[in-house]
């Protein structure tokens, strides 16, 4: 018998979690150190998924299987393909990372903060690993209740506010996705996810899947306009909190789609796909001025990744509506492979912007853009951080932010120039909202005493930004290794989405 | 001799556990009446005692299928067999949670456990119950030892009140039940279930006297159960009854009326379950949707679970639609996985309740999660269990009766079902927000033994636990019905 590799990645940080509650408050120190070591070795053991990965095939690999609920045929089932394995090696990745930076910052309930970090891990792992549906639900719901907690606990003023709108949002959006995937469970007597793609559905029933998945992974992406919970949660949660939000809860969102909704009912998916692209392109376009606006940094970076998620949407949909245009499906596995680029940029991304106002925020106690100004002369290193991930958000060459956006602009050519053109109006709107902000904050003269008194980066902060940095410039640089990972099962997912099953 | 019926020697083995239980319970209050205050905990430890020797006779004499005697009175069979057992240990948990509440307020005296064992009684004829008349022994036997409960705190208005109310609306319940059978009873010419299943089998389902009898019958067995529009009494006298006697109405009677259904509804009345499937559902959607609504507008923890109670009694309903025994087995885990929750949800309210204090208002959680970790946590677990979010049980349950409403072809009453569940799971999350996002000048502390503390731990954690392996109850549940 192989070691699980799954399995172990998905439990050990639940187990972790629930070991630093029993740890308790008294040994505080110590709950930090084992839970940056439970989470490190995740990772550690999340790599030879990377590495072991078999490229040029679409089949479930490192699959483990044992009998769960008979009664309901449902299996503890778990196995990536090339869409679930580079989200869990982000997510395994990002995960120390935010153990790291709530290090100094958190003295409040320190072992129920990390334990919620790392039962979050397990359990979203398990969402993109999971290869039955019921076990994808109980994994999806679950993940709810440590978010709700640390938003709620850990977070800023309006923080009850937040996490309950957050906790209805959410959990509203997917119990319609429960019914639906009870439904097919019916039809199909099987909750095996290969099954359900292999379910002959007919039209009415295909929409009505549709929608009731739209809700639910809407709402995780977010997509405009059910996108409100997000700059509210977001602008409330701790800064570890934000990074896990952003950089892995909305590509939950973006992996249901393409694990669900397109394989599922393509019929419906190519019946909704104007609708769905006209969203994305409100998302990328509306949102984007509507970031421009923000005044509140967390607030500006949380609109950003709305609007960065429509990119994703975008590239996910492209392919019926060039369909439609050309007949082929020309440029349909690239405007798939921009997406799916795209989430995981946008996870380093995301994760490195939030860090970066967490860093000043522990310093200065505010996010208002206002506060601040010459950041520059007092942090230089932050600065030089903070530039970068900056222009990595705006799409700058050579860093990862461009790569995906730009295969969803070329592939949306092959669609509709007015789609590539509205798309590439980012290309203004996010170089003006990043660079705006980043000219405020900063450059310019010493804003006040209190960014006069500001201490650089200490060796723990710089650590973590480094290694994003890292990763955002690989990626930017040589993406080939990971859309090599992806393609084949993007091919397959495509012939799975325009395969008609009427 | 023609015309009379041979006289039977009755399979008294059959009915041990309930002999056995009648025996104990003389011998407690004999026992009881002997007894000072000083030794009022013997009685308790005789009641557990008691609870026990009866869960052994039930264990040893256990049936694999179906059998009927005492002149097709009483039925012996497995789905009964597993809910008494439940029964015997929620009602054993009960009194644990229950003891120190009571000694506190001066109210430990023996008749609350004699009461309760007496209640168990009650249930298990009810359970075990082949004939409307056992059927109605039984829950008089029920009805009678709880409506005493309700009034133990003699002192207390609030609870003569309560007592009152249940007691009135209890026996007007009890007076449509037994219209609703006698006119059954005027149709088929008998009592015994299966005769009575017999008759309505021929006389088909647009028949107007059956329907007749079916409404009255529904009209008692929805009393009992707390569906709305029968729900009037829950509120209050889940309110005013002390929170010991609140704690056992909202359990261990939840799986007696579940019984209730099964024997009258599904045996009795099974030929004509179109007929009472509609009208179920239409109580099913009512219950959801007032017990979730209503139960937002609470203040009083109390009356947020009695809410909460109604709403889920609208959920395990809907398990009864199909008609089909997998129908009925996802109805019998929802009461049971139910049952512990609400248990352990009250049981926490007894922990909190202590020196002359009452839990009552929803705010007395502020704080909770600070002054008490572990009451908050275990809170928390069931809230999130009750709320049917993932992993705990609550989840399964919820999935399992939706399926049910499915498959019986009612899409729309899934949707609203769901739909309901998050209107529940913001009363359920404002518990957890009190306890841990609120912060409170004098938190309340949690007392209580170490005995107290592992069983309400082992409570929450088997919510839990059943959540994340449900196969086995599931399947236990699939067995039996």
């Amino acid at each position: 018998m192989t070691f699980p590799i799954l399995s172990s990645v998905v439990w050990l940080p639940i187990a972790g979690g629930v070991a630093l509650l029993v740890l308790g408050q008294q040994r505080a120190a110590l709950v930090r150190w084992v839970a940056l070591l439970v989470s490190a070795a995740t990772f550690v053991i999340s790599l030879p998924l990377a590495t072991g990965f078999q490229a040029g095939t679409a089949v479930m690999q490192f699959v483990e299987r044992a009998a769960w609920i008979p009664a309901l045929s449902a299996d503890y089932a778990l196995g990536v393909d090339g869409i679930a394995m580079p989200l869990i090696v982000l997510t395994a990745f990002l995960t120390p990372l935010v153990v790291l930076a709530g290090w100094k910052v958190i003295h409040d309930r320190v072992p129920e903060y990390f334990a919620a970090f790392l039962i979050m891990e397990g359990l979203m792992i398990g969402v993109f690993a999971a290869m039955d549906a019921l076990l994808f639900y109980v994994f999806w719901e679950a993940m709810l209740i440590p978010m709700f907690l640390i938003i709620g606990i850990w977070g800023g003023p309006r923080r009850v506010y937040a996490t309950i709108k957050f906790f209805l949002y959410t959990f509203l959006g997917s119990v319609f996705m429960l019914v639906a995937l009870i439904y097919m469970y019916m039809q199909a007597g099987d909750w095996e996810i290969s099954a359900l793609h292999a379910l002959p559905l007919d039209l009415d029933a295909q929409k009505l899947i549709f929608i009731a998945f739209l809700l639910a992974f809407a709402v995780k992406v977010p997509m405009f306009p059910v996108h409100t919970w997000l700059p509210d949660a977001h602008v409330e949660a701790p800064t570890g909190g934000s990074v896990i939000l952003a950089a892995i809860l909305l590509k939950l969102g973006g992996y249901g789609f393409l694990r669900f909704s397109l394989p599922i009912a393509p019929d419906a998916s190519a019946y909704f796909a104007d609708m769905m692209v006209v969203l994305s392109l409100i998302a990328v376009v509306y949102i984007g001025l509507v970031a421009l606006v923000q005044r509140d940094m967390k607030k500006l970076i949380a609109y950003s990744s709305i609007a960065h998620m429509g990119f994703v949407t975008l590239g996910f949909f492209l392919m019926y509506s060039i369909r439609a245009e050309t007949g082929g499906l020309e440029g349909a596995l690239l405007g798939l492979q921009g997406a799916m680029v795209q989430m995981v940029s946008h996870g380093f991304i995301s994760a490195a912007l939030f860090l970066c106002v967490g860093v000043m925020y522990d310093r200065v106690h505010s996010r208002e853009i206002a506060d601040y100004g010459g950041v520059v002369h007092t942090m230089p290193k932050f600065a030089g951080f903070m530039v970068l991930f900056a222009m990595a958000n705006a799409g700058l060459p050579a860093t990862s932010g461009f790569v995906g956006e730009f295969m969803v602009i070329v592939a949306s050519f092959n669609a509709s120039v007015w789609i590539a053109g509205l798309a590439a109006l980012t290309l203004i709107t996010g170089a003006a909202y990043t660079l705006w902000m980043v000219k405020r904050v900063i450059y310019g003269p010493v804003g006040n005493d209190k960014v006069a008194a500001l201490a650089d980066l200490d060796r723990r902060e710089f650590l973590i930004l480094a290694l994003l940095a890292l990763g955002v410039l690989i990626l930017g640089l040589w993406p080939a290794p990971l859309t090599g990972a992806m393609d084949a099962t993007l091919d397959h997912l495509i012939s799975l989405a325009t395969a008609s099953k009427l | 001799m023609t015309g009379s019926m041979p006289f039977a020697m009755p399979e008294m083995m059959l009915a041990l556990p309930e002999m056995v239980l009648l025996g104990a319970v003389s011998l407690v209050l004999m026992v009881d009446i002997f007894l000072s205050d000083r030794q009022r905990h013997w009685t308790y430890l005789l009641s557990l005692l008691s609870l026990v020797a009866v869960a052994a006779v039930t264990v040893t004499t256990a049936v694999g299928s179906p059998e009927i005697t005492f002149s097709g009175n009483f039925v012996r069979d497995p789905m009964g067999d597993a809910l008494k057992l439940v029964s015997y240990l929620i009602v054993g948990v009960v009194f644990l949670y229950s003891r120190p509440y009571l000694v506190e307020r001066g109210l430990l005296r023996g008749e609350f456990f004699v009461l309760g064992l007496f209640a168990l009684l009650g249930m298990m004829v009810l359970i075990s119950a082949h004939h409307f008349l056992t059927v109605y022994l039984g829950l008089e036997l029920l009805s009678l030892s709880l409506y005493a409960m309700v009034a133990f705190d003699r002192d207390s208005s609030e609870a003569s009140e309560a007592a009152m109310k249940y007691f009135v609306l209890g026996a007007l319940a009890s007076g449509t039940l037994l219209y609703g059978i006698s006119i059954l009873y005027g149709i088929t010419g008998s009592l015994e279930l299966g005769e009575v299943a017999r008759g309505v089998a021929a006389r088909g389902v647009g028949d107007i006297p059956v329907l007749l009898g079916l409404a009255f019958i529904i009209v008692g067995v929805s009393f009992k159960l707390g569906a709305v529009p029968f729900h009037m009494w829950l509120p209050d006298v889940y309110q005013g009854a002390p929170t010991a006697t609140t704690l056992f109405i909202g359990s261990a009677p939840k799986l007696a009326a579940f019984a209730l259904m099964m024997r009258v509804l599904v045996e009795g009345l099974g030929d004509v379950q179109s007929a009472w499937a509609d009208i179920l559902t239409l109580l099913a959607v009512l219950s959801m949707v007032l017990g979730n609504l209503a139960a937002i507008a609470q203040t009083c923890i109390k009356r947020m679970l009695a809410y909460s109670t109604i709403s889920h009694v609208g959920f395990l309903i809907l398990g009864f639609l199909p008609g089909t025994s997998a129908g009925y087995a996802t109805a019998m885990f929802y009461t049971v996985t139910y049952v512990l929750m609400a248990t352990g949800a009250f049981g926490v309210v007894l922990l909190l309740s202590h020196a002359g204090k009452d839990v009552d208002a929803l705010d007395d959680f502020k704080g909770l999660s600070r002054s008490s970790p572990f009451a908050a946590a275990i809170m928390g677990l069931l809230m999130f269990g009750m709320a049917g979010v993932p992993p705990m049980v609550g989840f399964q349950a919820k999935l399992l009766v939706i399926r049910s409403a499915l498959d019986a072809d009612l899409t729309w009453l899934a949707l609203v079902a769901v739909a309901m569940s998050v209107v529940g799971a913001y009363y359920y999350l404002r518990v957890v927000k009190l306890m841990y996002f609120d912060r409170s000048d004098e938190p309340l502390e949690a007392q209580g033994a170490w005995d107290r503390r592992a069983v309400l731990a082992a409570n929450g954690l088997i919510v839990l636990a059943l959540g994340i392996f449900p196969a086995g109850l599931l399947a236990l549940c699939v067995r039996v019905v």
